[in-house]
């Protein structure tokens, strides 16, 4: 995992990045040049558009450095706390697993802090010619010596601007995610810099709708009524139109189901790179790396990813920047779009067949199973199992207002198995009668707590109360590396609009927009603690919701 | 055997029949008919209200002699009432109130002490050694009239069955607390609206599919400038970590201590529970009936299940059950506290409160 981080102080423009290694914890110091002279001899190859926006990003560099050096002389003798710079570009670009030097400059860094404390000796002007004298030891030694004192002028007063402060490096844990910018609406500047990204990318950000209650204010809110696409303008030449086409689906719902969403984005991006020629003086790997980011925010903007289609973005950005650099193009093509198709059996096709065979150990005959919305793959799993001549029965719980269950209902009717349905708050009327609880995960986290659509919870929780086991399947290609104990902190809120109701003639909350203290929350996603789960079933084998870790770092090992 | 005068009907003795069984016909007519699901035409609080008035009606105009006839006439209505709607218990604990107080007043007439028979001990079982020799019989002149007030007394009870809880709301509720309900229930939201008066909280309401009834809750709550969220019972549990008190209503206190509440209650209830958050239950004593719930057959009731599944779904409705049940079941341990107009309570209590509303020979009526 690599960091990045301007430090301020003595050698203002000089550049150091912090690399740690993952494993051995050792942290290395490089420094590079001043603002990427190197780089620009490998970008003045760029086309023209891009070297404007290194120009740019220079400019903006030299003006804060003009910005830094007034400063400097006006509170020299103020005790000022320091900032320590902020080291986020901004997500939600994944955590980059790329090599070093394709990500070594710094451009769309966070601004640059003001120094402080007397003790340092500005030097206004950049001087390169300091650096070959130092060497790395006595570098790193200077560098923990500033932070300590750093840290020591911080304490007495904090912050009061939008810009965080981070510990110093060295104190953190080297595998600290970034927070993703989309739990971070309640930030200003957060959300500002977002804005600005997506300007230079040329995507239109997409606004928030309706009255947020306050324990959620720090995540979006948008209506379905107004999808992003109506801001684009036509013809759009920055997104692909399959993209586009994929963004309005995401976003109207009509695309929807953790597994649906990865498969129709593996097969957007296969386009894309059908569709794709390298320009000129670029490298495959470098430039289509690049062309996707803006996709992806654009796609982000329709709807936050979810953990499967962020891993399968992981895996694609990896295969393409892999791609070595004398490969010819139609070949690299053919690769990527193979590497992608294997992706998808491998991971989601047969995962799905080894699930079934383990789940199928589980269902005996005269069962009644009970399951929960639409999880496609627990759908697999019954009709598998009625074709091997099981002989049960199931009852499908759902909820409003996605009412999701009513398609899992259509297509096991359609199987011929014999159903019942009711709705999640006939609950404890009809769990007396069950025997196996099937629940479907839209992820599964790193401390064991399964991330699944908002009431998979109360159903652990209640099947649990009637000892009636819980039994949840997931492909292994949806466990992600976060941690969460609540369904607050990160959650997707959908358009509250869906809550209301029509009976009998009547809209009760029709004009809830009007009455000030009248919120309605319509939460997407909940997460069960591991002590409601009795198994999870994965292509691996049948896991306790506890060994996910285990399975995460075996995975890492691999790749 | 004269007709005692009654002053609030001056027709002839004929016509004041008619219009006695007229007035039972359309209320059991209204029972019948309030069924549906969405609740009863008429919440709980005003059936029992209108129960008890017919009940001093039939005090009133029927022919008796002793206190014994009236009992099986009262008996009889009462009877005839609870079959047009078993799931609305007020009609039938009111009925038992009325019976108590019929039996309550004829001891006093004969000049007994209210203590001889209240209930049956091991005590009095194995001295008694057979059946009460009460039987009723003796006819007291003024047991009419009185028979009537103390009728006219339970009915200002009644009255202020809501108000006598809402006062209590300040004791229950601090500042800044986020207390969760779930549905729609006349007592809690006068309850929230006292306590609203003087201090600032945060409600979330549950909204309880299919009918929903937490919609009109919510409305009614945000007029009262009450901080309201709406969430889907889907999110109960995901939001119960924040919450710190829950208050609900329920249609029926059994015998035992647990509740019949609307579909949803025992999810919110167990939630609650996982969190050790404090789950009180608002409840008029009206509410409260000598049922116990070891009956499975009979203790819940189903209704179209056109909301769940509507008919637009035709195809695959033919082919799949669906259920609609409107009650749930809380068992006793789950519940922290019951607020009556007579203060508060612990479940394990109720029993208790039990003896002193309802005679035990009458609980089956």
């Amino acid at each position: 995992m690599k960091r990045e981080s301007i430090v301020p102080a003595a050698c203002a423009a000089v550049t150091y990045t912090v690399l740690c290694h993952p494993h051995h914890h050792t942290v290395f110091i490089v420094l590079t040049d001043g603002p990427g002279n190197k780089d620009d001899i490998t970008r003045s190859k760029n086309e023209g558009k891009e070297l404007s926006k290194e120009e740019k990003q220079r400019l903006r560099k030299q003006k804060k450095q003009q910005k830094k050096q007034k400063e400097r002389k006006n509170e020299k003798s103020e005790t000022e706390k320091e900032k320590t710079p902020v080291s986020l570009l901004p997500p939600p670009r994944p955590v980059a697993t790329q090599k070093a030097p394709s990500a070594l400059p710094a451009p769309a860094s966070a601004p640059i802090p003001v120094p402080a404390s007397a003790p340092f000796h500005s030097s206004p002007a950049p001087s390169p010619a300091d650096k070959p004298a130092k060497s790395k030891a006595e570098l790193k030694a200077e560098r923990r010596a500033r932070q300590e004192t750093d840290r020591a002028a911080k304490q007495p007063g904090s912050s009061s601007s939008g810009i965080k402060t981070k510990v110093p490096l060295s104190e953190l844990n080297p595998v600290v995610k970034r927070l993703p910018e989309h739990v971070q609406v309640d930030d200003p500047a957060v959300v500002k810099r977002l804005a600005k990204k997506l300007e230079r990318q040329q995507i239109p950000l997409r606004s928030d709708y309706g009255y947020k209650v306050s324990l959620f204010s720090h995540l979006h809110q948008y209506s379905r009524k107004a999808p992003l696409t109506q801001q684009l303008s036509i013809p759009s030449t920055v997104i692909h139109p399959s993209i586009v086409r994929l963004g309005l689906q995401y976003s109207q719902g009509i695309v929807a189901g953790s597994n649906a969403r990865s498969v129709a984005l593996l097969h957007a991006f296969k386009q894309v790179i059908r569709d794709y020629t390298t320009p000129p003086n670029e490298e495959l790997s470098r430039d289509l790396v690049n062309k996707l980011k803006p996709y992806i925010s654009f796609l982000n903007q329709c709807r936050p990813l979810s953990a499967s289609m962020g891993n399968a973005i992981k895996y694609i950005k990896k295969e393409i920047s892999n791609i070595p650099s004398q490969c010819k193009e139609e070949e690299a093509k053919t690769k990527l779009l193979t590497c992608i198709d294997r992706y998808i059996e491998e991971k989601i096709v047969l995962a799905a067949k080894a699930i079934s065979k383990y789940a199928i150990e589980k269902i005996s005959d005269g069962d009644v199973i009970l399951v929960y919305g639409c999880s496609s793959l627990v759908n697999n799993i019954l009709c598998e199992a009625f074709e091997k001549s099981r002989k049960f029965r199931v009852i499908v719980v759902d909820s409003r207002p996605r009412l999701e269950g009513r398609e899992a209902l259509r297509r096991l009717v359609q199987r011929g198995i014999s159903c019942t349905y009711v709705l999640i708050s006939a609950l404890s009327y009809i769990l007396p009668e069950v025997s196996k609880v099937f629940l479907g995960a839209h992820a599964l986290l790193a401390n064991g707590y399964v991330m699944s659509r908002v009431g998979t919870s109360q159903i652990a929780l209640v099947a649990r109360t009637f000892n009636v086991p819980v039994l949840v399947c997931c492909e292994t290609y949806k466990f992600c590396e976060k941690v969460q104990t609540d369904s607050f902190v990160s959650n997707e809120l959908d358009d509250p609009d869906d809550l209301m109701v029509t009976r009998k003639g009547k809209t009760q909350l029709e004009n809830w927009q009007d009455v000030s203290s009248l919120g309605l929350l319509n939460l997407v996603y909940d997460v069960t603690p591991p002590d409601f789960v009795d198994l999870v079933i994965t292509d691996l084998g049948m896991i306790p919701c506890t060994s996910v870790p285990v399975v995460l770092r075996v995975k890492n090992l691999d790749q | 055997m004269g007709q005692l005068v009654n002053s609030d009907n001056r027709m002839p003795g004929a016509d004041k029949e008619a219009d006695l069984t007229e007035r039972i016909e359309a209320f059991l007519a209204d029972l019948k008919r309030g069924g549906c699901g969405t609740g009863p035409i008429r919440g709980s609080g005003e059936t029992a209200r209108e129960t008890t008035a017919l009940l001093r009606k039939v005090t009133a105009q029927a022919r008796w002699s002793s206190a014994g006839d009236l009992m099986e006439i009262i008996r009889k209505e009462g009877r005839r009432m609870t079959a047009a709607q078993p799931s609305e218990t007020t009609v039938g604990n009111m009925v038992l109130r009325v019976l108590k107080i019929i039996r309550e007043e004829y001891a006093r007439s004969r000049g007994s002490s209210e203590e001889t028979d209240q209930q049956e001990s091991l005590h009095k079982l194995l001295t008694s050694g057979g059946l009460s020799e009460e039987n009723f019989r003796q006819h007291f002149v003024h047991l009419k009239a009185n028979v009537i007030e103390a009728i006219n007394e339970l009915l200002t009870e009644l009255d202020g069955t809501t108000d006598n809880i809402a006062m209590q709301a300040l004791e229950h509720i601090h500042s800044n607390e986020v207390i969760m309900t779930v549905g729609r229930s006349r007592t809690v939201e006068a309850f929230l609206k006292d306590a609203a008066r003087k201090r600032k909280f945060h409600v979330i309401v549950a909204e309880c599919a299919p009918f929903c009834q937490g919609h009109e809750m919510a409305t009614n709550l945000s007029k009262a400038s009450i901080e309201t969220t709406v969430i889907a019972d889907a999110a109960i549990f995901a939001v119960m970590s924040r919450v710190n008190k829950v208050i609900i209503g329920t249609q029926t206190v059994l015998a035992n201590g647990g509740l019949r509440a609307v579909n949803g209650t025992h999810t919110v209830a167990l939630a609650a529970r996982h969190h050790s958050t404090p789950l009180i239950v608002c409840a008029p004593m009206f509410k409260l009936s000598p049922q116990f719930p070891n009956e499975e057959d009979t203790f819940h009731k189903f209704v179209s299940p056109h909301e769940v599944l509507p008919f637009t779904e035709g195809e695959i409705l033919s082919k799949v059950n669906v259920h609609c049940p409107v009650f749930d079941y809380v068992p006793p341990e789950l519940i922290t506290l019951f607020i009556s107009n007579i203060g508060g309570n612990a479940p394990s209590y109720i029993y208790r409160l039990m003896s002193e509303l309802y005679h035990p020979e009458d609980h089956d009526l």
